[in-house]
C-alpha cells in the first residue's frame, strides 16, 4: 500500500487514483514539429478506452484525458468536491486551466505524475500550477515518488506525496528537511539567499 | 576569491550528510544500484572501469593553496598519489573506493569544496576564462557573474532531473577563452553604451555526436536578470526537451528542431512569469560578489625589470618558457604564469600530490595563495611580479611543470578515454602520448607554432576535439580501437568544427599521421599562418590526399 503524506504527516488517503490501461499502441517518435516535439514518445489515450474508463464512487482523482472528454457528465460531482485531475508528465497544465475557465482552485486536488524519478518535467509543471495559474488546494506528487526528490518537490509547490511502495514515510518527511536554507527561491517564497544577507528579504 | 559565509557552509554540510545516507543505503541494499546511480552522479561520482571516479567540482575554475593542499592529501590517502584536471575545470580522482567517498566528501567540506552537480543530468559547474580579473583584454570580470549563478544553479528545484546534463560557460573579454559557441548556454558579458554590464545569451551549443554552434537568443540582458532568464530558458527545456533517446536530448537538438527563434520566443514568453520578480539580483548581492574578487593586495611595481631582461638573454630555456607560458597582465609589472601539466610521458592534466604541494607553495610565495585551472588542462598563477620570474620557473622546473609548450602541439587536450571511462570507444591517453614523443624536439615544435590538439576518446567529446585545430576520436570498428582525424576546427572568437579528413586509423598511425598534416602545413604555409589558417585558406584537399596518398603508397609497399 502506497503511504500519503499531506503536508509533513502520514494520513489516510481518501482518494482513489485512477488510471487508464497501459496503452498498446505504439509509441510514436516524431520530432521537428512543436507540437509533435512535446509528445515524443507519448501515445495520447484512444477515445474507446477513455469512454470504458469506470470512475468509482467517492473522491476519484482522474487522468487529464478523462476529464477533458467527459467533464459535462461529471459536473456534478465537481461541483461537489468528488473530482481531482491528474496530469501526466508531459500533459499541459495550460490544457486543465483551459478546462476550468482558467479557475483551476475549483479543483481540491491536482495530481502530478513522475512516471520515473529521474523524469524531471512534473518539477516544472508544479511550479507554473502554483504560480502562472495561481492553485493553492492540494498539488500532489504521484507515481516513482521517492525519499530523494521529497524535498525538490516541496520547494516546487507540492504539499502532499502519494509515496511509492517501499518507501519509508517517516525517513521521506525528514527529508523534507535536508537542506535549512536553499539558495534560490521558489514557489515556497522563500527569498533567495542573496536577499537575507542584506537583510531585505523575510526576517529569518 | 569568493569565501564561504555561514549559508554556504550549511549547504555542504548537509549534502554530505545526504550523500552519506545514500551510499549507506545503497551499501545495505535498501536503494537500488540503478536509484542509487543518478543521485551518485549529482555528487560527481561515477562507476568507471577500474574503481568509482570521484569528480570535484572546482567552480569556475579557481582554487585556494589551500584547497590544494587539501586535494593533494585526498589523492595520497584515498587515490594512488596522484589526480587529473579535467577540460571543465574540475578535478577527478580516478582510485577511490566506493565506501570512502562520504568522507572524502566530508573532507572536502572543511576546505570550501564539493562534488556537488559535477555530473548527472543536472546544471553543472560553471566555467570561465583562466585569466579572468587579471586579462589585459578583459571587459567585464566574469567572476562575480559566475559566483550568483553557481548559487542560482546549486540545487536548483526545478531543474535536478532534466533530460541531459547542462553547461554553461561564462566569458567577459574581447577574445573568448571560455568557449562560449559550444556550450548548452553561453554568456559573454560586454558593456552597453552607459557602461551598462549586459549579457549575450547564446543557446544549443556544444560537441557530442552532433557538433553545432550555439544561436544568439538575447543580444543585451542586462545582468541582473540572468537567474529569471535562465530560469525560463531551463524551464523551456526541461519540459519539451527529448527524454526518449539520451543522444538527442541535449538542448541544441530543441533548438535545432523548433529554430532558435521560436525556442527565443518561447523562453520570452516564459520569462515574463519571474521577469523583475524576487530573483532578480540586486547591486548589493553582485557587489558582495564582486568583493569576493578583487584584486590582490599587490604592491605596485616597475613595468620593466632588468634582471628579468638579462636572464631572458642569457638563457634560451629560460626564453622558451617565458615565451610560451607567461601571459600579458592587466597591472605593469605583473604576469600570468601557466604551469604545464602537458610533459611528454604523463597523461595530460595529470597531476601528483607532490606536485599540487608544489604548485599550492609556489602559489602562496608568488601569487597571493590562487590558482585556476584552465579548461586546457594546465594550471595558472595569475599574479606573479615580473621579478619573480626567473625563480618561479626554476621552482616550476624542478617539479616537472615548466614543459614550455603552451599551445603548441604538444599542450594536448586528451579526455581519460579507454584507460579509465567505461564509455569510450578507444584509448585516448596512449595517443597523446605517442604524438608527444614524435615532436619531442622543441625546435621543430617552436617552428610548427601554435596548433592545438584534441583528443576523445568517444563521441561524447570531453576531450573537444571538435573545436582542436587536429582533432582526433576514437571510434569502435568491429570491435577494435580506431581514430578518426579532423582538421581545422578552433576555440575563441572565430570558433568553428573541424572537418573529418576520411576514413580512420589504427592507433599506431596515428603519430605518423598528424606527421605528414604538419608536413603538408609547413610547405604551404605564408610566413604569418599558423596551421589553422593554412587549413582554412587552401582548404582540406591537399592534407586529404597527402595523408591518404601516403597511406596507400605505404600498404602498397608493405604488400609489394
Ligand atoms: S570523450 Fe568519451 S571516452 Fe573520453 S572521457 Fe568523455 S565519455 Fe569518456
Amino acid at each position: 500500500m502506497a503511504d500519503l503524506i499531506r503536508g509533513n504527516a502520514l494520513v489516510a488517503d481518501d482518494w482513489t487514483w485512477v488510471r487508464l490501461p497501459e496503452s498498446s499502441e505504439p509509441v510514436r517518435k516524431s520530432a521537428g514539429k512543436v507540437v509533435l516535439f512535446k509528445l515524443t514518445g507519448e501515445p495520447a489515450a484512444p477515445e474507446d478506452v477513455i469512454a470504458a474508463c469506470e470512475v468509482p464512487a467517492g473522491k476519484v482523482l482522474l487522468p487529464l484525458s478523462v476529464w477533458l472528454k467527459r467533464r459535462d457528465e461529471l459536473a456534478v460531482r465537481a461541483d461537489a468536491g468528488e473530482i481531482g485531475v491528474w496530469l501526466d508528465s508531459h500533459e499541459e497544465p495550460a490544457e486543465l486551466a483551459e478546462s476550468l475557465g482558467d479557475n483551476l482552485n475549483r479543483l481540491p486536488v491536482i495530481g502530478v505524475n513522475f512516471p520515473k524519478f529521474i523524469d524531471g518535467r512534473g518539477f516544472s509543471t508544479a511550479f507554473l500550477l502554483r504560480t502562472r495559474y495561481g492553485y493553492r488546494n492540494e498539488l500532489r506528487a504521484l507515481g516513482d515518488v521517492l525519499r530523494d526528490q521529497m524535498f525538490f518537490f516541496h520547494r516546487c509547490g507540492f504539499d502532499a506525496y502519494l509515496l511509492r511502495a517501499d518507501q519509508k514515510p517517516e525517513r521521506c518527511i525528514a527529508a523534507l528537511r535536508d537542506f535549512t536554507t536553499p539558495y534560490q527561491t521558489s514557489t515556497d517564497g522563500l527569498p533567495p539567499v542573496f536577499r537575507r544577507r542584506v537583510g531585505l528579504g523575510a526576517p529569518a | 576569491m569568493y569565501r564561504y559565509d555561514d549559508y554556504d557552509r550549511a549547504l555542504v554540510t548537509e549534502r554530505v550528510a545526504q550523500y552519506r545516507d545514500q551510499l549507506q543505503r545503497n551499501l545495505a541494499g535498501e536503494l537500488s544500484d540503478d536509484e542509487f546511480r543518478p543521485l551518485r552522479l549529482q555528487n560527481g561520482l561515477y562507476i568507471q572501469r577500474h574503481a568509482p571516479m570521484l569528480r570535484i567540482a572546482v567552480p569556475y575554475g579557481m582554487l585556494s593553496s589551500t584547497q590544494l593542499r587539501k586535494l593533494a592529501s585526498i589523492g595520497r590517502r584515498y587515490d594512488r598519489g596522484y589526480g587529473h584536471f579535467s577540460t571543465r575545470q574540475n578535478m577527478q580522482f580516478n582510485w577511490p573506493k566506493l565506501e570512502d567517498t562520504a568522507d572524502i566528501l566530508a573532507e572536502l567540506a572543511t576546505v570550501e569544496m564539493h562534488a556537488i552537480q559535477t555530473s548527472g543530468n543536472c546544471i553543472r559547474n560553471i566555467t570561465t576564462d583562466p585569466f579572468a580579473g587579471v586579462a589585459p583584454d578583459e571587459i567585464v570580470d566574469p567572476r562575480p557573474y559566475c559566483e550568483v549563478l553557481r548559487q542560482w544553479s546549486t540545487f536548483h528545484p526545478e531543474f535536478a532531473f532534466l533530460p541531459r546534463k547542462f553547461k554553461i560557460a561564462v566569458s567577459g573579454t574581447l577574445e573568448d577563452r571560455a568557449v562560449t559557441y559550444a556550450h548548452d548556454v553561453g554568456l559573454q558579458l560586454y558593456r552597453g553604451q552607459t557602461g551598462e554590464v549586459l549579457v549575450r545569451v547564446i543557446v544549443g551549443g556544444g560537441m557530442g555526436r552532433t557538433p553545432i554552434l550555439g544561436s544568439v537568443i538575447h543580444d543585451a540582458l542586462p545582468w541582473k536578470h540572468l537567474p529569471t532568464y535562465l530560469d525560463a530558458v531551463l524551464r523551456v527545456y526541461n519540459r519539451y526537451g527529448r527524454r526518449d533517446n539520451a543522444y538527442k536530448a541535449r538542448i541544441k537538438i530543441l533548438v535545432k528542431a523548433i529554430g532558435a527563434e521560436e525556442f527565443a520566443r518561447q523562453v520570452d514568453a516564459e520569462w515574463q512569469l519571474e521577469r523583475d520578480g524576487i530573483a532578480t539580483v540586486t547591486q548589493a548581492e553582485l557587489d558582495r560578489a564582486a568583493a569576493a574578487f578583487t584584486d590582490p593586495d599587490a604592491p605596485e611595481r616597475p613595468s620593466t625589470d632588468a634582471a628579468f631582461d638579462a636572464a631572458v638573454a642569457a638563457d634560451k630555456a629560460f626564453a622558451r618558457w617565458v615565451s610560451r607560458c607567461v601571459r600579458a597582465h592587466k597591472r605593469p609589472g605583473y604576469r600570468s604564469v601557466t604551469l604545464s601539466l602537458k610533459p611528454t610521458g604523463v597523461a595530460p592534466g595529470d597531476i601528483t600530490s607532490d606536485q599540487m604541494d608544489a604548485v599550492a607553495d609556489m602559489a602562496d610565495r608568488y601569487s597571493f595563495g590562487e590558482l585556476r585551472v584552465t579548461h586546457e588542462q594546465n594550471v595558472v598563477l595569475s599574479d606573479v611580479a615580473l621579478a619573480d620570474l626567473h625563480r618561479l620557473w626554476q621552482e616550476a622546473r624542478s617539479h616537472g611543470l615548466a614543459t614550455p609548450n603552451i599551445g603548441l602541439l604538444t599542450d594536448i587536450i586528451c579526455c581519460p578515454g579507454g584507460d579509465f571511462c567505461s564509455l569510450a570507444n578507444a584509448k585516448s591517453i596512449p595517443i597523446a602520448q605517442a604524438i608527444q614523443e614524435a615532436f619531442d624536439d622543441l625546435d621543430y615544435l617552436y617552428d610548427i607554432g601554435e596548433l592545438e590538439l584534441n583528443i576523445s576518446g568517444c563521441m561524447n567529446s570531453c576531450g573537444h576535439h571538435h573545436v582542436g585545430h587536429i582533432g582526433i576520436l576514437g571510434v569502435d570498428k568491429a570491435g577494435s580501437e580506431w581514430y578518426q582525424v579532423s582538421i581545422g576546427g578552433a576555440q575563441g572568437n572565430t570558433t568553428s568544427l573541424a572537418e573529418v579528413i576520411g576514413p580512420s586509423f589504427a592507433a599506431e598511425e596515428v603519430p605518423a599521421v598528424v606527421k605528414t598534416l604538419i608536413e603538408t602545413y609547413v610547405e604551404a604555409r605564408t610566413p604569418e599562418e599558423r596551421f589553422l589558417d593554412t587549413v582554412r585558406r587552401v582548404g582540406m584537399a591537399p592534407f586529404k590526399s597527402r595523408v591518404y596518398g601516403e597511406t596507400t603508397k605505404n600498404a602498397e609497399a608493405a604488400h609489394g
